[in-house]
C-alpha cells in the first residue's frame, strides 16, 4: 500500500459527533416481547379499540413469520426477547403542550444536535417533530399549520385526534403482513409524525422529524404515515442519530406515503445513526420499509435518501404508480466505512399508463465494508408505455470493501422502456494529488471528491439539508481513503 | 526562492533523477528542457511532493525551508504551484467550486479570512480574461470533457487566481494550437513578477519566443547537462539534444 492509500485509509477513521447519551429519567418497559407487551403499549398511549386490534393481528401474523435472509447482510440473530418496546422521558403528567414543558436536558440534547427545537432560532420555514426514543418530545409550528388545514403531529396523538384518517389510511401502503419487521413495528410501534395535506394546499414549509435513540437495549419502531390530498404537496425532511453503545440497537421504522390525483410528496432522509466501531463493534440494525403510493393519476413520488450511519442498514423506498401518468423517483447516497453493511435500492412498480421512474444510486465503500444496491423495476401488463432511467454507480475506497448491484427487472408490457446503467470506480491517486497540489488537506480532497460524485443525489435535498449531507459525507469516511 | 543541492530521487526503486543543482532567484523564469523520459515531470513532482518519488539524497529549500519535511498540500498553501502536464478529471466538482476551495485554502494558510463571494466572482472573472476562456467553463466539472488545450489554459487560470510565487509549468504548451499558445504565453507574462518564480517545462523554442526566460537548462538522464540564457534554447531548436550529449563535459555549466 502506497503512502497515499494508508492516508486515505487514516482519513475514514471517523468519530461520531452524535454519540453522547443524555442523562434523562425515563419510563421503559422491561425487556420482552408478547402479547401482554402489545396490550401495555397500546393502554399506555389510550389508544381507540380499532388500533389496538390492528396491532394484534399483526403481532399475531409476526409470530408465524421468519427473519429474511436474503439481503447482502451478515448479523448474529436478534433476541427478541432482549429488547426493550417502549422508553419515554419521564414528563411531569402529561404531553408537554409547549416547549416550556418540554425538558431543558431534551431541548439541550436537540441543540447539541444542531435541531434547536425553539421555534424563533429555527431556520424560516422548517416545522420540527422530534422523537426521542418511543415518543414524540415536541412539534414546532403545529398551530401555524392548522391556519392551512395541515395536520403535523405525533402519530399517537393523531390516532385520538384523527383517528378515521388514521383507521383508513395506516397500512394501506405497508400492510402487517407485508414483511417480518413491518409486522414487527405494526405491532409495537410507538410514535412516529403524521402529515396530512388537504386538497389544493401546498405545505408552506419543510416539515422535518427528528428521530434519536438515547435509552440503552431500547429498539426504535416508529411509524410515519403522509398523505397528500388532491393537488396538495409536501416536503418532508427526516435525520435521524443515536449515542454510541457498545450494543447494537434495533430501529425497524415503517412509512407509508399517499399521494392522490396530481399530488407531489417529496420525502429526504439523511440517515446518521451510530455504525459501530471500526471493528464492527456495536451500532444500529436500521431495517426500514418505506414505501410510497401514487394513487392518483400525474401523482408524484421522490425519495432522497443519503445514508451514511448505521451497522446495518435494510432499505427500499418504493414507489407503487398506479394512477395514470404517475412518476417514482429515488435518488440514493449510500457511505459504507468500516465494517458497516448496507443492502439498499428501491422497488419502482408500474401499474397505471405513462408512468415512468428514474433511479439514481451511488454507493461509496471505504474500510471493510460491503455495500449492496438491490433494485426491482417491474412493469405490470396492463402498464402501457411505462418508462424507467436506472443509473447506478459504485465508489470504491480502498482495496477491502465490497460493492454490489442487484438489479431485477420485470417487464410484462411490451411497450416499456427500461434503461440500466452501472459503473464502479476508485477514487484515484491522481485526482487526489491534483487537489492537494492546490491546497486541499486529504480530508476536504476526498469530501469534494466524493461530494462530486453524489451531485446528482445531493441537489435533490432541500438547501439546509444538502449542506448536512455534505459534511457529513466528509465526516462518515474521515480516515478511510485508500 | 528556490534552491535544489544534488537532488537524487527515484520512482518505483528506479533512479530517475541523478544530482540535480539549481537556483531559481525571485523574478526568474527559467526553462528546462530536455528529452522525453529525462525526469522533467519527475522533477516537477519531487518539487510538488508527489507520494512514491523519493528523494535519496540531496535537498530542496524553499524560501528557507525544507520542501521536503512537507506535505503536498502545505507546499501549495506556501505558493508552490504546479500545472499538471495531464491536467486531472474530477467528476460533479464545478470548476469555480474547486477554484474557490483552492483560494481558501492559500487564505486560511496566510491569515486571512475566506473570500467573499462577489469579490471571488470578480476576480475569477477579470482573471478568465487574461487566459480568454469563457465564463461557462466555471460551472463545467474540473476538466471533464475539456478539450487539451482547454485543459491547458484551465491551468494557468487556476495559477491566476492563487498567485503562486513559485509556479511550474510542466509542458504547458504542448497541444495547444498557435492562437492558444499565444494566449496562454501572454496570460504567463502578466503574471510574470518580481516576487514570482516561474519554471517552465517545455520542448518547444517557439514558447520561449513568447516567455523570454532568463535561463535555459537541459536536463538529460535526470542531470542537467547544460545550462545557459535564452540563446541555448535556439542552438538546441538547430541541432537537436545530441548536440548537448556530444558536448565535451567541461562545457557544461
Ligand atoms: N511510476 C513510475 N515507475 C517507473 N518508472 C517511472 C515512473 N514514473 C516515471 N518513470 C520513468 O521515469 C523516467 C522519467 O519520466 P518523466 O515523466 O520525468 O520524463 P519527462 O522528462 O517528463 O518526459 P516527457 O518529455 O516525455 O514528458 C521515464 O523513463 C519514466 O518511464
Ligand atoms: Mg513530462
Amino acid at each position: 500500500m502506497t503512502d497515499e492509500s494508508q492516508q486515505l485509509e487514516s482519513i475514514t477513521q471517523k468519530e461520531y459527533k452524535a454519540g453522547f447519551v443524555t442523562d434523562i429519567e425515563a419510563d421503559s418497559l422491561p425487556p420482552g416481547l408478547s402479547e401482554d407487551v402489545v396490550r401495555e403499549i397500546s393502554r399506555i398511549k389510550g389508544e381507540p379499540e380499532f388500533m389496538l386490534e390492528w396491532r394484534l393481528k399483526a403481532y399475531r401474523h409476526w409470530l408465524t413469520m421468519e427473519t429474511p435472509e436474503w439481503a447482502h447482510v451478515h448479523y448474529p440473530a436478534i433476541n427478541y426477547q432482549d429488547i426493550s418496546y417502549y422508553s419515554a422521558p419521564k414528563k411531569k403528567d402529561d404531553a408537554p403542550k409547549s416547549l416550556d414543558e418540554v425538558d431543558p436536558e431534551l431541548l439541550k440534547t436537540y441543540e447539541k444536535l444542531g435541531v434547536p427545537l425553539d421555534e424563533r432560532a429555527r431556520l424560516a420555514g422548517v416545522a420540527v417533530d422530534a422523537v426521542f426514543d418511543s415518543v414524540s418530545v415536541a412539534s414546532t409550528f403545529q398551530d401555524k399549520l392548522a391556519e392551512e388545514g395541515i395536520i403535523f403531529m405525533p402519530i399517537s396523538q393523531a390516532v385520538h385526534e384523527h383517528p378515521e384518517l388514521v383507521e383508513q389510511y395506516i397500512g394501506s401502503v405497508v400492510p402487517y403482513k407485508d414483511n417480518y419487521y413491518a409486522a414487527l413495528n405494526s405491532a409495537v410501534f410507538s410514535d412516529g409524525s403524521f402529515v396530512y395535506i388537504p386538497k389544493g394546499v401546498r405545505c408552506p414549509m419543510e416539515l422535518s422529524t427528528y428521530f434519536r435513540i438515547n435509552a440503552a437495549n431500547t429498539g426504535q419502531f416508529e411509524r410515519t404515515l403522509i398523505i397528500a390530498d388532491d393537488d396538495a404537496y409536501v416536503s418532508y425532511l427526516e435525520g435521524c442519530t443515536a449515542p454510541m453503545r457498545d450494543e447494537n440497537q434495533l430501529h425497524a421504522a415503517v412509512v407509508e406515503l399517499v399521494a392522490n390525483d396530481r399530488a407531489e410528496i417529496k420525502y429526504s432522509t439523511v440517515q446518521n445513526w451510530y455504525p459501530g466501531d471500526e471493528n464492527g463493534k456495536g451500532g444500529i440494525y436500521n431495517f426500514v420499509t418505506k414505501r410510497a403510493a401514487c394513487r392518483g393519476e400525474s401523482s408524484k413520488v421522490s425519495w432522497t435518501q443519503v445514508e451514511t450511519g448505521s451497522a446495518i442498514t435494510w432499505k427500499y423506498p418504493s414507489v407503487v404508480l398506479q394512477g395514470d401518468n404517475s412518476v417514482g423517483e429515488f435518488y440514493s447516497v449510500a457511505v459504507t466505512n468500516n465494517m458497516q453493511q448496507a443492502d439498499t435500492g428501491t422497488k419502482m412498480i408500474h401499474l397505471g399508463k405513462n408512468t415512468s421512474s428514474t433511479i439514481i444510486s451511488k454507493g461509496i465503500s471505504a474500510g471493510r465494508s460491503q455495500n449492496a444496491y438491490r433494485g426491482l423495476v417491474r412493469v405490470t401488463p396492463k402498464a402501457e408505455n411505462a418508462r424507467n432511467y436506472t443509473e447506478c454507480d459504485s465508489l470504491l475506497m480502498g482495496d477491502k470493501c465490497g460493492a454490489h448491484t442487484f438489479p431485477y427487472i420485470e417487464v410484462k408490457n411490451p411497450t416499456a422502456q427500461v434503461e440500466h446503467e452501472a459503473s464502479t470506480s476508485k477514487i484515484s491517486e491522481d485526482q487526489l494529488f491534483y487537489c492537494k497540489q492546490r491546497g486541499l488537506d486529504t480530508e476536504d480532497a476526498v469530501s469534494m471528491i466524493v461530494n462530486g460524485f453524489c451531485k446528482e443525489v445531493i441537489r435533490e435535498l432541500p438547501m439546509e439539508f444538502a449542506v448536512e449531507a455534505q459534511n457529513l459525507l466528509g465526516l462518515s469516511l474521515e480516515g478511510s481513503v485508500g | 526562492m528556490l534552491e535544489i543541492k544534488n537532488l537524487h530521487a527515484s520512482v518505483g526503486g528506479k533512479e530517475i533523477l541523478r544530482g540535480i543543482n539549481m537556483t531559481v532567484n525571485p523574478g526568474e523564469v527559467h526553462a528546462i528542457m530536455g528529452p522525453n523520459g529525462a525526469g522533467k515531470s519527475t522533477l516537477s513532482n519531487v518539487l510538488a511532493g508527489r507520494d512514491g518519488y523519493e528523494v535519496t539524497q540531496g535537498e530542496i529549500i524553499y524560501k528557507g525551508e525544507n520542501l521536503m519535511e512537507l506535505e503536498p498540500e502545505e507546499r501549495a498553501q506556501r505558493g508552490v504551484f504546479l500545472a499538471f502536464q495531464y491536467p486531472v478529471e474530477i467528476p460533479g466538482v464545478s470548476n469555480i467550486y474547486l477554484l474557490k476551495a483552492a483560494l481558501n485554502a492559500v487564505r486560511k494558510y496566510n491569515g486571512q479570512d475566506e473570500v467573499d463571494a462577489i469579490d471571488f466572482l470578480n476576480l475569477v472573472r477579470e482573471r478568465m480574461k487574461l487566459v480568454k476562456m469563457d465564463e461557462q467553463f466555471l460551472h463545467r466539472n474540473v476538466n471533464e470533457g475539456f478539450s487539451g488545450g482547454e485543459k491547458k489554459r484551465n491551468e494557468i487560470l487556476q495559477m491566476a487566481v492563487l498567485e503562486p510565487a513559485l509556479a511550474i509549468l510542466d509542458e504547458t504548451d504542448s497541444g495547444l494550437d498557435i492562437d492558444a499558445l499565444r494566449t496562454v504565453a501572454e496570460g504567463v507574462n502578466a503574471l510574470r513578477a518580481e516576487d514570482r518564480s516561474i519554471v517552465m517545462i517545455t520542448h518547444y523554442q517557439r514558447l520561449l519566443d513568447h516567455i523570454v526566460p532568463d535561463f535555459v537548462h537541459v536536463l538529460s538522464e535526470g542531470k542537467i547537462v547544460k545550462s545557459g540564457d535564452k540563446e541555448l534554447a535556439k542552438e538546441l531548436e538547430k541541432s537537436g539534444y545530441s548536440w548537448v550529449h556530444d558536448a565535451p563535459e567541461g562545457q557544461t555549466a
